[in-house]
């Protein structure tokens, strides 16, 4: 048993780099993602999976907005604020975009003093990291109120093209969706690392697994997908 | 003993990595935001809107997500994959052309 664990994450010879590492990695048996965790690879793939997702809404909204003969509306203007007697345009959505990847920069330190086995630290930053991702919901139901109250449905809207309100909808509700899940396994995250879990090895209720600070990597992982995901909808949502 | 070997060697790198990443990011984002505060429009507009987010999807999953330091077949698993997208966005800016031109002409004011 002993001798074939070994084998199995025993790494490839080191000559083996470029391509022929790769055709090596996934050739060889068992176990292709030599140095990552199952959990890692796992998340890897279900990150992929939820990039085709977004992909498929994001190119179901080009195909709406390239095909219609009706103007689309001028999201700079849709999501304009006046502030102080100044009228700034898309600034809503220039806050919300500091605030998810300030949530980003902190979601990466925590998985590196995670590493350093800093316990308060980092579950300091995962609070905070949950509080910036809970703040950007609030102004994604902020924005989503407003433009409802403006009289935007998902099959009409005041400014032009009907079809703007069921992509806006689509796409920005399935993206608050993830944040909102990902701020819900961020503060049950925060709460093991408080307990110290994964320093004592605490094995997960769920899994009956020894815990490990590997979590709070795997965690990060998904939490930056969640950022680069509202990198891509604003560019093409809101700058296009 | 499979767990140990694992984690043998886990992502660590400096703060300071993390922090520059950050500052570049918010330095990306603010130029994106200034695309549309300084209303640019045509070529210029789409391609600064494309590099800027390039850039920063790039600073994400390379540093962030720690891809740069994955071995190649983690990366190429993840990667190419997503070429595919890429096919299917060609595919669908042809049909959504198509049904443009059919539309104008099924609206277009009778002879």
């Amino acid at each position: 048993m002993l001798n074939r664990t070994r084998v199995q994450s025993g790494e490839p010879p080191k000559a083996l780099v470029g391509w022929q590492g790769v055709a090596a990695d996934l050739s060889s048996d068992q176990r292709a993602f030599k140095n990552v965790s199952w959990g890692k690879a796992m998340m890897w793939i279900f990150l992929l999976s939820d990039t085709f997702i977004f992909s498929c809404f994001l190119i179901a909204y080009m195909t709406v907005r390239m095909s219609t003969t009706v103007p689309w509306p001028n999201p700079s203007e849709v999501f304009a604020l006046t502030i102080g007697g100044v009228h700034l345009p898309l600034i809503l959505i220039a806050i919300m975009t500091f605030v998810l990847i300030s949530s980003s920069g902190t979601m990466a330190m925590a998985v590196n003093f995670g590493y350093r086995r800093e316990r308060v630290k980092t579950a300091a930053l995962l609070m905070l990291t949950a509080i910036l991702g809970a703040a950007f919901v609030g102004m994604q139901a902020f924005e989503w109120t407003k433009l409802i109250h403006e009289g935007v449905r998902p099959w009409s809207n005041p400014w032009g093209a009907h079809q703007f309100g069921s992509a806006f909808f689509m796409i920005t509700g399935f993206h608050g969706t993830h944040v909102t899940f990902g701020v819900i396994f961020l503060l049950i995250t925060a709460r093991k690392v408080w307990r110290g879990e994964f320093d004592r090895e605490a094995r997960g209720f769920f899994t009956t697994r020894k815990g490990n600070y590997e979590s709070v990597e795997i965690m990060g992982l998904y939490w930056h997908f969640v950022d680069l995901v509202w990198v891509f909808i604003f560019a093409f949502f809101y700058l296009w | 003993m499979a767990q140990t070997a694992a984690h043998a060697d886990t992502q660590q790198h400096p703060i300071k990595l993390y922090l520059v990443v950050w500052g570049w990011l918010f330095i990306l984002s603010t130029c994106s935001y200034l695309v549309d505060y300084f209303n640019l429009e045509g070529t210029l507009r789409y391609s600064l809107i494309l590099l800027f987010m390039m850039l920063k999807a790039g600073l994400i999953v390379a540093v962030f997500m720690h891809l740069a330091w994955e071995r190649l077949a983690l990366s190429y698993t993840i990667l190419v994959p997503v070429g595919a997208v890429l096919v299917f966005v060609g595919i669908m800016a042809y049909e959504a052309d198509y049904t443009f031109l059919t539309r104008l002409e099924f609206f277009a004011p009778g002879p």
